[in-house]
């Protein structure tokens, strides 16, 4: 099986998570490996740095791995997750700036196709551009 | 610097406790600009560094500044972990790198300060804790060893929180509300405000 780009998403809230994820796999397949996490370490909402690395890691793939995210705290959190990565694999993640949903799933459906982390990355942040 | 373990704990003690206790009014401050989570988020986050305080409490004063700063990261739950994690973590790397405290106070909190800055990519007058923690640099810079220091501290740290009243916020949560955010003080403001208060009281109050 080809390498493909993972996908993390973020939010406040796990149920967002969740469903961001579901709709993810429904319109672009299990291919792509996509993990989620919400909630800050009591279950409230926010988010939590651990649950992030965990998260990616589980994503993880030799090209990369690209985040999604909602609000303030979970590009922040995120962003750190990434600075507490193995060495190695700091480089190979990024956060992209786009919505949530759509992102994932432009996201996701891109690095189906065998993109590159960049490219990728670069079809998410598209829909901010306009 | 070397610091007496009991001195470093009841200082780390002390700050926590206050942050704790000024939990409902952050939550307030919060509720009226953000989404109502700083005094939450900051309180679990200082509660997590009450409970390693005899390890924090054992550790030079560099690696104990990095194990808050890495607490408060993996515990607060919200933007404030990441912001004051770095600037706890960025303070024990700038001690690591041969500088010494008191000497080096202003460069130390320069690299902090710097730090918090770089992470929420925000700079001076946009309504966030660097409104306060730039103000008290600068006083540093001017009063760093007078005897008097921690007055002029406490003093720049207030009057900084009460100048956030009239911004708008154009970065963090507040930032949606635009206009709306006027008239309020700053949450994390406030919050860096308490722990400066409390940091300063606490070295006073040094047998």
């Amino acid at each position: 099986m080809n390498d493909t780009v993972g996908i993390v998403i973020v939010s406040h809230s796990k149920d967002i998570a969740k469903g961001t994820a579901d709709m993810v796999r429904q319109m672009v397949g299990s291919e792509v490996k996509v993990a989620f996490c919400g909630g800050n370490p009591d279950g409230g909402l926010g988010t939590d740095v651990s649950l992030i690395i965990d998260a990616i890691n589980n994503a993880w793939s030799p090209k990369g791995v690209a985040i999604l995210v909602d609000l303030g705290g979970a590009e922040t959190n995120s962003e750190m997750a990434v600075e507490m990565l193995e060495p190695d694999r700091r480089n190979r993640v990024v956060v992209c700036n786009a919505p949530i949903v759509e992102g994932a799933v432009m996201a996701a459906a891109e690095a189906a196709g065998g993109s590159s982390l960049d490219e990728v990355r670069a079809v998410a942040e598209e829909l901010s551009a306009s | 610097m070397s610091v007496e373990p009991a001195t470093l704990k009841s200082l780390v003690k002390a700050a926590a406790e206050q942050v704790i206790a000024s939990a409902p009014e952050l939550t307030a401050l919060d509720q009226a600009i953000g989404d109502g989570d700083h005094g939450a988020n900051m309180k679990r986050g200082f509660e997590a560094v009450l409970g390693k305080l005899d390890t924090i409490g054992a550790l030079p004063l560099d690696e104990a500044l990095k194990t808050i700063g890495k607490t408060l990261v993996m515990t607060v739950g919200g933007a404030s972990g990441p912001l004051y994690g770095t600037f706890f973590m960025a303070a024990g790397d700038a001690l690591s790198q041969k500088r010494s405290l008191p000497e080096d106070i202003v460069e130390v909190f320069a690299c902090a300060v710097g730090a918090v800055s770089t992470r929420g990519r925000s700079q001076a007058g946009e309504k966030t804790m660097l409104d306060v923690l730039y103000p008290v640099l600068e006083t540093l810079k001017a009063e760093a060893g007078r005897a008097d220091v921690t007055e002029r501290v406490r003093a720049t740290a207030r009057e900084a929180v009460e100048r956030t009243v009239p911004m708008q916020a154009t970065k963090g949560r507040a930032a949606f509300l635009g206009a709306r955010s006027i008239g309020h003080a700053d949450p994390g403001a406030r919050s860096s405000c308490v722990l400066l208060h409390a940091v300063c009281n606490a070295l006073e109050a040094r047998p």
